[in-house]
């Protein structure tokens, strides 16, 4: 581990020109180990020999995500640019209807008819449409994507992968064009970043925190080109996993990976966290002390802790996103709203991760939960989290947002505020109309 | 002459445009020309110039996968993006679009609106008092790509991806 450099992480192709020596990757005692990171042992069997960070790979894939938002795109390359007429195999390309879902304007609900007939076409047998979720959560209920995998995903998000210990890496229109043409993709196999969780999380924080935490020691771009490990999270369930994973991007990361251990799915037995690993740098959260993180405006690594925030009045709670849609999350908030009413003059939105979180929210009564204390339902998918509908901000409103971004104008006018946090925070928030920690409402 | 435009750190996805802007959701995608920076630096779309050159602070381009930020920026024919350090996603869209991408930080030498040359093969910019700044050369798998013009080209030329034997 190396310290005190200003880029730590910068690995040697990218620190050209920036006058410090190639990083150092031998491990802090001197020994040389053949322990790999997650990253290595996936990527090493994708490219068929033993691979470690640094090397330059062209690796097989083993699934391509593309969504409704740039699968029109996607399309136009592969075929007119890349003069493929099919893709390389119809079984492992997953097409998700989830970014404007259901369609919002004539142009939106005209580009999804277009890539629904492509689907059909092309005899993509996992096409899924408007009301099914969001890609990420999709997939691993669908048993689609699984531990040890290298999936590549058109949504910086697809590091969501690593809650079921995929390498799932986000990448743009041509590489994911390319990708869905040859069944192959190249990568520099990213260092390892590891953030080791220590105890228990106290009542009232969870997953969130932790991954909000791990950004504001980190900052935007601590692991870029970098993969991160999270480490002492085994207790997580998978979705649980996934907050960590698609927070992962935000701190620039290549793939964000929590370890197979406590999974209840077939793991490969070649695929096993091996923590005396090379890791670039490792950085520890001790649970048992963690109080609730938020991200206030207008970047995801501004975070405090919510007790030193002081008086913020918020106009409306979104609940939702890959980050913290999931069941748990509404199962979460349901546990603060039970037998109250949303406070005066507050809005809060919950839509659904999946339709599957949604339906097991119907069966146990938590979505009556929602419903009985003023809270308004959307169809499962990304919502107003890109800012394009259902629940897209005015200018001067303040969001309390569960969602993983509050870049300027995200979810709406750039005048408004969105500040990240907790499902928890979230309720506790609904309920009294201002920021508040969840323990405040016992 | 190239105009320089200079921009601060972490330069996210949104702020070049904005997703409400992509092509997905206009009625003309090549309208997506006026929309870079679109409310983060409105006079950028109307005055910048094709070979102009953005300079910018730490991790430019992070945030989503949206290849149509950097193609915004070809759009309007950015001639070269420096900042010191590019958000993984954005330097790969940019790669394979064929946006020269050099990290080096020159917030601090170069003002913004200032006049420069760009002269790309050698990697240098010429001030307009003749000073030259070199830029570091970028490593070997990616100059293969940027000399094809673009990952696709590259891939249609070569049938390999870069940094694999040939
Ligand atoms: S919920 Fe938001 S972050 Fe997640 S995939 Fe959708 S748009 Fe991206």
């Amino acid at each position: 581990m190396r310290e005190g450099t200003r880029f730590p992480h910068i690995p040697p192709e990218f620190s050209y020109g920036l006058g410090r020596s190639p990083i150092n990757t031998s491990r802090a005692h001197g020994a040389t180990t053949n322990m790999q990171t997650l990253s290595e042992q996936i990527l090493s069997r994708a490219a068929g020999r033993t691979v470690s960070a640094g090397d330059v790979v062209t690796v097989n894939v083993d699934l391509v995500m593309m969504h409704d938002s740039l699968s029109p795109s996607i399309i136009r390359v592969l075929h007119e640019e890349l003069g493929a007429e099919q893709v390389w195999n119809p079984e492992r390309v997953a097409v998700v209807i989830d970014h404007v879902a259901p369609a919002a304007s004539v142009q939106t609900a005209e580009k999804q008819a277009d890539v629904r007939r492509w689907a059909r076409a092309q005899g993509i047998t996992h096409f899924f449409d408007v009301g099914r979720g969001i890609s990420h959560p999709v997939l691993v209920e669908e048993g689609i994507a699984r531990p040890g995998m290298v999936i590549v995903g058109s949504d910086s998000h697809s590091t969501a992968y690593g809650c079921v210990a995929a390498f799932g890496s986000g990448m743009g229109t041509t590489d994911i064009a390319l990708a869905a043409a040859t069944g192959r993709t190249w990568f520099r196999v990213p260092e390892t970043v590891v953030v080791r969780a220590h105890g228990n999380f106290r009542p009232g924080v969870s997953a969130k925190d932790l991954g909000l935490r791990a950004a504001r020691e980190l900052r935007a771009d601590g692991a870029t080109y970098a993969a991160v490990e999270w480490h002492g999270v085994e207790q997580l369930t998978v979705m649980e996993r996934m907050t960590l994973a698609t927070l992962s991007i935000e701190v620039g990361a290549k793939a964000g990976l929590v370890p197979p251990t406590g999974l209840k799915l077939p793991v490969p037995e070649w695929l096993t966290l091996q923590e005396d690993a090379r890791y670039s740098r490792v950085i520890h959260v001790d649970l048992n002390t963690l109080e609730p993180q938020v991200a206030a405006p207008h970047t995801v690594d501004n975070v405090t802790d919510l007790s030193a925030l002081g008086r913020v009045a918020v106009d409306v709670v979104y609940l939702g996103t890959c980050t913290n849609g999931h069941y748990e999350d509404m199962a979460a908030a349901a546990r603060l709203l039970r037998g109250r009413r949303l406070a005066p003059g507050m809005r809060m939105l919950v839509v659904p991760a999946s339709a599957q979180a949604l339906q097991r929210a119907t069966e146990d009564g938590t979505l009556n939960t929602l419903l009985a204390a003023g809270a308004t339902i959307g169809t499962p998918g990304c919502g107003a989290c890109i800012g394009r509908h259902m629940g897209v901000l005015a200018p001067g409103e303040v969001c309390l947002f569960t969602g993983n971004r509050n870049f300027r104008g995200r979810m709406g006018s750039p005048e408004a505020q969105i500040y990240l946090a907790s499902p928890e925070v979230a309720a506790a928030t609904a309920l009294t109309g201002y920021l508040t920690h969840p323990q405040e409402l016992g | 002459m190239a105009r320089v435009w200079i921009f601060g750190q972490d330069i996210n996805t949104d702020q070049i445009v904005p997703g409400r802007y992509a092509p997905y959701m206009l009625k003309n995608e090549a309208d997506l020309r006026n929309y870079p920076f679109v409310e983060h630096r409105p006079d950028f779309a109307a005055n910048v110039q094709p070979g102009d050159l953005i300079v910018a602070g730490n991790n430019f381009g992070c945030g989503s996968s949206r290849e149509y930020a950097p193609l915004a920026l070809r759009m309007v024919g950015v001639g070269a993006i420096i900042a010191p350090l590019f958000a993984r996603i954005f330097f790969r869209n940019a790669l394979n679009l064929g946006i020269p991408c050099f990290t080096a930080d020159l917030t601090g030498v170069l003002r913004d609106g200032q006049m420069v040359e760009l002269q790309l093969e050698a990697g240098q910019i010429i001030t307009e008092t003749g000073e030259c700044i070199q830029l570091p050369p970028p490593p070997s798998f990616l100059r293969e790509v940027w000399a094809a013009g673009g990952i696709v080209p590259f891939y249609r030329t070569h049938g390999r991806f870069p940094g694999e034997a040939a």
